[in-house]
């Protein structure tokens, strides 16, 4: 992976610059020893390390600020990193920037059940916030499946969504406010406990934005009550195409699921060997289906959900009866990747989105690239809201097959882009999809977007590398080019 | 003289943008005009009006998607959802006759452009969330995308938030993908008998913090509660607090049993029926209390964390001949301000300061709008954010220029 050119006046620097964040951080805020910046060498997408420059951990968004505005003056850069989960590379060193590490922001600063939000530091983990809410019945609706450890602020990073997002949305939908810190070290507020925004959508552009734009340091979520009854539908399928079918089905029935995942064969095989909870091994395609709110509700959905699985040829049905069996149902399904991971000793994991209903064709198609590149792939799906993740199997201790896996992957996607889909749908595209960015996007559609980038930090000096394949200087993306008009409309009214 | 253009392609757009550069000038960025009295008032050489950029390029009602241009009205696209059970979740609302406009001539890209979202608000988001992807023409003379057609997309910067809501000052759509919902089977609506507005808010907050789903939560005084149509409604004779339940129809019933069993305590309730729940939150969303208005009034929009709703109100009546209601579970105050001069906008940006919310002048006149902020002043990092937004996409200053703030 190509990253920026290190600086090698920044480099060359290091023993001062330690010493100058020694004077504005609490000494044991600084990290500069190789063994303990190794901790910080990757982040979840574990195949790109690289040693950062130096480790700081502020624990105020003063300090945060200090250490921004000292970087802004010295031409640093920075990469801020929340719990360090990210599957895209988004929070990768650079051999001449300061990580920023958020880990001591870990206080729920205010439950506020009158205004239904919480006001929390940005290293708080996302499940921690419904943690903080559950015993009065609440929760935080955004559930990626790293919960248990990946940062709120990390999730306002990415934009991170879960198996409940068709009805309850991402992360943005779910963000009442921010706290951040621009790489001059301003400190912005933006929106609060109220809704929408009165000027510009400033934090729905933050929201998503990788760590590009500014360091977070707070965050004020909305939290809803918890549904009274949650059950589950598991159905066994024959073949991919009537489990989509089933799909598109309940979907036009005007049914939204609180969650609908799809797995493949090689996935319900892995996904049953690792936690043996009764899924029928004979399916092609195994459908989940999770329909929550009021009990009466529920009871009568399962049953319409049921008869639209009959009608497209379902093998098996089982209806959860008790909590115990819903959470069964999805045990396999939580634990698909490190079942794939047990068997094969290593597994790319891939995010595009499709329209649902190209589902089939893909899955098709990327069987004909499994057989091309002599590599398995195991699928599980976000059927509700068409997020397909392919676990591509490989060894990378037999050489080349990494190589393999990655171009197998670029396929994937790029076929995702093919059918009418995107690159990514929750993973985000860090370092890891940006160089297929030019299959979704033209140079001016980046180009406009990397405007917004100059808007928030013109330097260019926070988390360089990441989601652009190029990088302008911002100066030259300001000016105003009219290409020549070659066609003239004779009907339009002119000037 | 001023001209309006009618482009029918991004392409035109393109061409009409970029002769505006190169010949500097400046154009108001229209669609069919029924919100044009909203923002400071603009004087710009000419007019692009999106009219002719309508109709629905894609629709995929399993898929819950639809792509249309800015100029698709209001009405043809929510009949064509209606025929599929489907609609905007979000509630669009018309503010065609509170703004002196007839009804049902909005359009697709103007509820986009000014984020609009009614009573579902709470539950759903507003336009911003069921904005999807979008093509759009910059003030650079640019066609550039964002988004596509999936709900599941992080892949590049999100653009399409910055569009909606930016009132046409940065680009001008040429092509928006939404997501559609279903339609709820059934409406019910719940009346809680709330003459104190503290009460209202406590029945507002008990009901949107309980399991039943509410999908809509406002509070009505006396004085706007007999302005009402429904006859129901109106003959009550006191304020009230609506709560309004929605889904399949034994779930609306089993709720709205439920439902009344916990807010039995607050005071009497009655049911609203599905049609008669429909044109009541209709009268709502479209705020439609404040449709008669003389030119000292001025109409705000304020939004605020909910427990703060009250606190506020007070302060305004004290000093104010204000009448208004809330909506959103009491996030959102309608406030029709009479008799002074600026509209009332100094006491309420200084009772709410700069983070507190924000307030929109909705209605008011011209030399309110010019001599007042219409959108909440900003502090000055945002605002230095909002300039340097405007420079990325139009740093000529030629679309809609001053609409929002001065410069911008």
């Amino acid at each position: 992976m190509r990253m920026p050119e290190p600086n090698n006046g920044v480099l060359s620097r290091r023993t001062e610059i330690v010493s100058d964040l020694r004077r504005i951080l609490p000494a044991e805020c600084v990290i500069a020893e190789e063994e303990e910046l190794r901790a910080y060498e990757c982040d979840g997408l574990t195949a790109y390390r690289q040693l950062p420059l130096i480790v700081v951990l502020p624990e105020t968004t003063e300090q945060v600020s200090d250490v921004l505005q000292y970087c802004y003056g010295e031409g640093i850069k920075i990469v801020p990193r929340g719990a360090g989960t990210s599957l895209s590379g988004g929070a990768l060193p650079l051999a001449d920037g300061i990580t920023l590490g958020l880990g001591k922001f870990n206080r729920i600063l205010e439950v506020d059940y009158k205004n239904r939000c919480v006001r929390a530091q940005t290293g708080v983990t996302n499940l921690a916030i419904t943690n903080a809410v559950n015993g009065e019945g609440f929760y935080y609706a955004p559930d990626p499946s790293s919960q248990i450890a990946c940062s709120i602020g990390g999730n306002v990073a990415e934009n991170s969504g879960g198996v409940h997002c068709l009805k309850y949305g991402l992360t943005t939908n779910n963000l009442l406010g921010i706290e951040m810190v621009l790489m001059d070290g301003e400190i912005v507020r933006l929106g609060g406990k109220y809704l929408d925004a009165g000027g510009y959508d400033l934090m729905g552009i933050v929201t998503g934005s990788e760590g590009l734009l500014g360091v977070i340091t707070e965050v004020t979520v909305r939290i809803l009550r918890s549904p009274s009854t949650a059950r589950a539908i598991l159905i066994g399928f024959p073949s991919s195409q009537s489990a989509g079918t089933c799909v598109a089905d309940i979907i036009g029935a005007g049914i939204i699921p609180a969650g609908m995942e799809m797995m493949d064969q090689p996935a319900i095989h892995a996904a049953e060997a690792f936690v043996k909870v009764g899924y029928p091994l004979e399916a092609d395609a195994l459908l989940i289906v999770e329909l929550d709110g009021p009990s009466v509700e529920v009871d009568e959905l399962i049953l319409r959900v049921e008869a639209i699985a009959r009608k497209n040829g379902a093998q098996s049905i089982r209806i959860s009866e008790s909590e115990n069996e819903r959470n069964d149902f999805w045990a396999g399904r939580k634990a698909a990747f490190p079942a794939v991971g047990r068997i094969s000793p290593d597994y790319y994991c891939m995010d595009g989105t499709i329209p649902r209903n190209r589902l089939s064709e893909v899955l098709d198609r990327m069987s004909d690239f499994s057989e091309d590149f002599g590599l398995r792939v195991a699928n599980v799906f976000h059927a509700g809201d068409g997020n397909l993740h392919p676990l591509i199997l490989y060894d990378a201790n037999s050489p080349g097959e990494l190589e393999k896996a990655e171009q197998f992957g670029a396929e994937i996607l790029k076929l995702c882009v093919e059918v009418g889909g995107v690159l990514t749908g929750e993973h985000g595209v860090g370092v890891e999809k940006r160089d297929l960015m030019g299959e979704m996007f033209t140079e001016v559609d980046l180009n406009q977007q990397q405007r917004v980038k100059c808007a928030f930090d013109p330097t260019q000096q926070l988390n360089p590398g990441k989601v652009f394949p190029t990088l302008h200087r911002c100066a030259e993306l300001g000016r105003v080019h009219i290409h020549s008009q070659q066609t003239r409309f004779p009907d339009l009214p002119r000037f | 003289m001023t001209e309006q253009l009618n482009p029918i392609t991004a392409r035109d757009t393109c061409e009409i943008i970029a002769d505006a550069i190169t010949s500097e000038k400046t154009l108001e960025i229209m669609g069919a005009g029924s919100r044009r009295s909203i923002g400071r008032p603009m004087e710009t050489d000419h007019i692009l009006s999106t009219s002719a950029l309508n109709g629905i390029s894609l629709y995929e009602p399993d898929e819950l998607v639809l792509r249309a241009g800015p100029g698709t009205t209001m009405t043809h696209l929510q009949s064509e959802l209606a025929q599929n059970g489907q609609m905007l979740a979000f509630e669009p609302p018309d503010y065609g006759p509170l703004l002196g406009a007839p009804l049902n001539l909005g359009t697709l890209g103007g509820v986009v452009a000014g984020n609009l979202a009614g009573p579902r608000r709470i539950k759903v988001g507003a336009a911003r969330d069921h904005f999807l992807g979008v093509e759009a023409v910059s003030g650079r003379g640019e066609i550039f995308r964002s988004g596509g057609r999936v709900v599941k997309n992080v892949t590049g910067y999100d653009l399409c938030k910055l569009m909606a809501g930016s009132w046409g000052t940065l680009g001008v759509m040429t092509d928006i993908t939404v997501k559609v919902m279903p339609a709820p089977e059934k409406t019910r609506t719940l009346l809680v008998n709330c003459p104190n507005l503290s009460v209202a808010l406590s029945v507002m907050t008990a009901a949107l913090s309980s399991p039943h789903d509410v999908s809509a939560a406002a509070w009505l005084p006396q004085s706007i509660v007999s302005k009402s149509a429904v006859s129901y409604v109106a003959s009550s004779g006191a304020a009230l607090a609506a709560l309004r339940l929605e889904g399949i129809s034994r779930s609306v019933e089993e709720r709205c049993r439920s439902l009344r069993e916990d807010l039995a305590s607050f005071g009497d309730l009655e049911e609203l029926h599905s049609h008669n729940s429909l044109n009541f939150w209709r009268e709502v969303r479209d705020v439609r209390a404040f449709i008669d208005f003389g030119d000292r009034d001025a109409l705000w929009k304020i939004s605020v964390a909910p427990a703060e709703a009250q606190a506020l109100l007070n302060k305004l009546h004290a000093v104010a001949d204000m009448d208004a209601f809330l909506d959103w579970g009491g996030g959102l105050i309608w406030a029709q301000v009479s008799g002074m001069d600026d509209g009332g906008s100094s006491i309420i940006r200084r009772t709410m300061g700069a983070e507190g919310g924000h307030a929109t002048l909705i209605r008011g006149s011209i030399k309110q709008r010019a001599l007042e902020p219409v959108f909440h002043p900003e502090l000055p990092a945002v605002a230095r954010l909002t300039e340097r937004i405007k420079d990325a996409f139009d740093p000529k200053r030629i679309l809609n220029p001053g609409r929002m703030f001065e410069g911008v």
